[in-house]
């Protein structure tokens, strides 16, 4: 039941970022002037008749946060109350933090009129919010508690590990670029002022330029992770499933990110690209996180008590049969 | 523990500044900043209206002037009730014969040296009526008091977004409500615009003089009881830019300006 709440948090975040990324692509910031507050009304009692124009992005914004936040206390209370890892009740007290101060975050960031520095930090916490949400989801799912097909490859941990740190400085740029309204600093695409390189700078031509080569970069990171796993890990559907998919979403990604500047930053490809580049990070997140599982098996993990019942009898059965497998992570509990 | 407390810090501070912020129906008034040079306050000339002249002139469009940009109001019910017909951006007011120029805001640049003036007392005004600003483009004095009122039954929000005054967005969620503003520096222009609908703008000349004027269809303006002396006289547009030029006035005098935009190539604005 855990894991399955965790994945809809998850999921319930997913919405959240279009949420955020539509309100930024109708620059409906600040249409709503004040906060906490809806126009002096308590958002939670603000008329739904009064949800127009720009409104409707950031009052919508704001109450699916609202409910993204309700839904992060009680994952946090149940992992705290059931979960006997103590990094897990950690991460999930880290995740709590992380949405309340992605909140005053958001209302700073209105009271100030948007500054760039504020509006850009809200941004990555937003993408640090979602990478731990979906870390807790894979951490209280039964494959990653019993240990499946775990495998203990140096060379996927280090090219998974950077391809997820390249993916994450992408998003800051591409954060940077959308709220120092650089998306259409270089307007054409593929080239660049007609030509390779732009023939002319400024800090916002850099900012936008940046994020295109940061493209190219995190292209081939995912492509070498991905083939990595394809080479070395055939066998384990746990490594090539979401390898699969992370060359899938790339390449979406990339599309958007044209047609970005193509349509000149028309608003549904302006956010769902924001989206896309958010699921890319999540893939990614699970391919490092499962290339580490070795190290989650340590004894010391496994010394930890009030092992889950249903994920240690699965565990002890695979272990008994033989199954590929590590010791399960028996601090687990659902 | 340092975290909690800036956390409470944050939420103490925001929720004073939107309860501050928010007046919930009530009228409100905000400054800019704290003035630096209240004008007419301190030592200088006055002019003599016994010597000054004027300048009278036009603002002249060379070329067609762009199709306005159609505004769809449908994102606010309440606006496609209240505005009827066709609705299109104020970008382009033209004469009926095409070559005249409107919603340009004409004012002395430089050249007044030491004179003072007193800051008016009437309230300079915008409203927000059938979703969008009237007036479009106007004129208004440091350290005059801006009324801003809303005469649609929809919220809205004015968002000033100034370089030298201090930017300032506020909410109107209710009909027939005030907020007065001033500001406290000179600044050509001062954007306005409403977030909620993202087709509204405006434009304010805040001037530490009274020698401005806004363009009408007919492209006219006048600038009364102007002291001799040199002058830069700028016309400005919002789309087009500024345009300078030179005016030296005797005393008594009254001079014709003309300034002539060109239209851009670009089919809409």
């Amino acid at each position: 039941m855990l894991h399955r709440f965790s994945k809809f948090v998850c999921g319930s975040t997913v919405f959240l970022l279009l949420a955020g990324s539509l309100v930024t692509s109708t620059e409906s910031g600040l249409s709503v002037p004040d906060w906490p507050t809806t126009y002096g009304w308590n958002m939670f009692t603000f008329p739904p008749s009064k949800w127009v124009g720009g409104i409707f992005y950031e009052h919508g914004h704001r109450l699916i946060a609202s409910l993204v936040g309700l839904l992060t206390i009680v994952l946090a209370a149940w992992i705290w109350r059931v979960e006997s890892r103590r990094w897990m009740k950690r991460l999930g007290a880290a995740a709590l933090a992380a949405v309340i101060f992605q909140g005053i975050l958001g209302g700073i960031t209105v009271l100030y009129f948007l500054p760039a520095p504020v509006s850009t930090a809200h941004a990555a916490l937003a993408e640090i919010f979602f990478s731990l949400t979906v870390a807790i989801a894979l951490f209280t799912s039964p494959a990653w508690i019993r240990g499946d097909e775990a495998v203990d490859d140096a060379a996927l941990r280090w090219v998974a590990t950077a391809a997820t740190g390249l993916i994450f400085a992408q998003i800051l740029i591409g954060a940077a670029m959308r709220h120092t309204d650089a998306g259409l600093a270089i307007p054409d695409f593929p080239l660049m002022f007609g030509r390779l390189i732009p023939d002319h700078w400024d800090g916002k031509i850099a900012v936008h330029f940046a994020h295109r080569v940061g493209a190219l970069v995190v292209t081939m990171a995912v492509f070498a992770a991905a083939g990595h796993v394809w080479r070395h890990h055939r066998a384990r559907r746990l490594l090539t499933r979401p390898a699969g998919l992370f060359v899938i979403l790339v390449a979406i990604q990339l599309t958007l990110g044209a047609l970005t500047v193509i349509t000149g930053r028309e608003v549904w490809v302006n956010s769902v690209h924001l989206v896309c580049g958010a699921l890319v990070l999540a893939t990614s997140i699970v391919i490092t996180l499962r290339s580490w599982r070795v190290a989650f098996a340590m004894p010391r993990a496994a010394s930890a008590v009030g092992a889950e019942r249903e994920a240690d009898r699965a565990a002890a059965a695979a272990l008994a049969v033989g199954r590929p497998g590590l010791q399960p992570d028996r601090g687990a509990r659902a | 523990m340092r975290l909690r407390s800036l956390g409470l810090y944050g939420i103490g501070l925001t929720l004073a500044v939107s309860i501050t912020a928010c007046g919930g129906g009530q009228e409100t008034s905000s400054t800019s900043a704290e003035p630096s040079s209240p004008a007419g306050a301190s030592g200088g000339q006055r002019v003599d209206t016994a010597t000054a002249g004027s300048l009278k002139g036009m603002v002249a469009l060379e070329g067609a002037a762009p199709r306005n940009e159609p505004i769809r109001m449908n994102a606010d019910p309440i606006c496609v009730k209240e505005a009827t017909g066709p609705q299109a951006q104020e970008t382009f007011v033209v004469g009926s014969d095409g070559k005249t120029l409107g919603n340009v805001f004409v004012y002395v640049k430089d050249g007044l040296g030491d004179y003072v003036f007193d800051t008016p007392t009437e309230v300079a005004k915008i409203d927000q009526r059938q979703c969008r600003y009237h007036p479009h483009v106007f004129g208004m004095r440091v350290g005059q008091p801006l009324e801003i009122s809303n005469s649609d039954p929809t919220l809205h929000n004015i968002h000033a977004t100034p370089k030298n005054n201090q930017e300032f967005n506020t909410g109107q969620p209710i009909k027939d409500m005030k907020t007065t503003h001033t500001f406290t520096s000179a600044e050509v222009m001062v954007p306005f615009k409403c977030d909620v609908h993202g087709w509204m703008n405006a434009y304010v000349g805040v001037m530490e003089h009274p020698y401005y004027a806004v363009t009408g269809e007919d492209g006219a303006f006048e600038l009364r009881d102007v002291p001799p002396g040199t002058y830069t006289i700028e016309a400005w547009h919002e789309r087009l830019g500024p345009m300078t030029q030179s005016v030296t006035l005797a005393a008594k005098e009254a001079k014709e300006v003309t300034f002539t935009f060109k239209a851009p190539a670009a089919a809409t604005n």
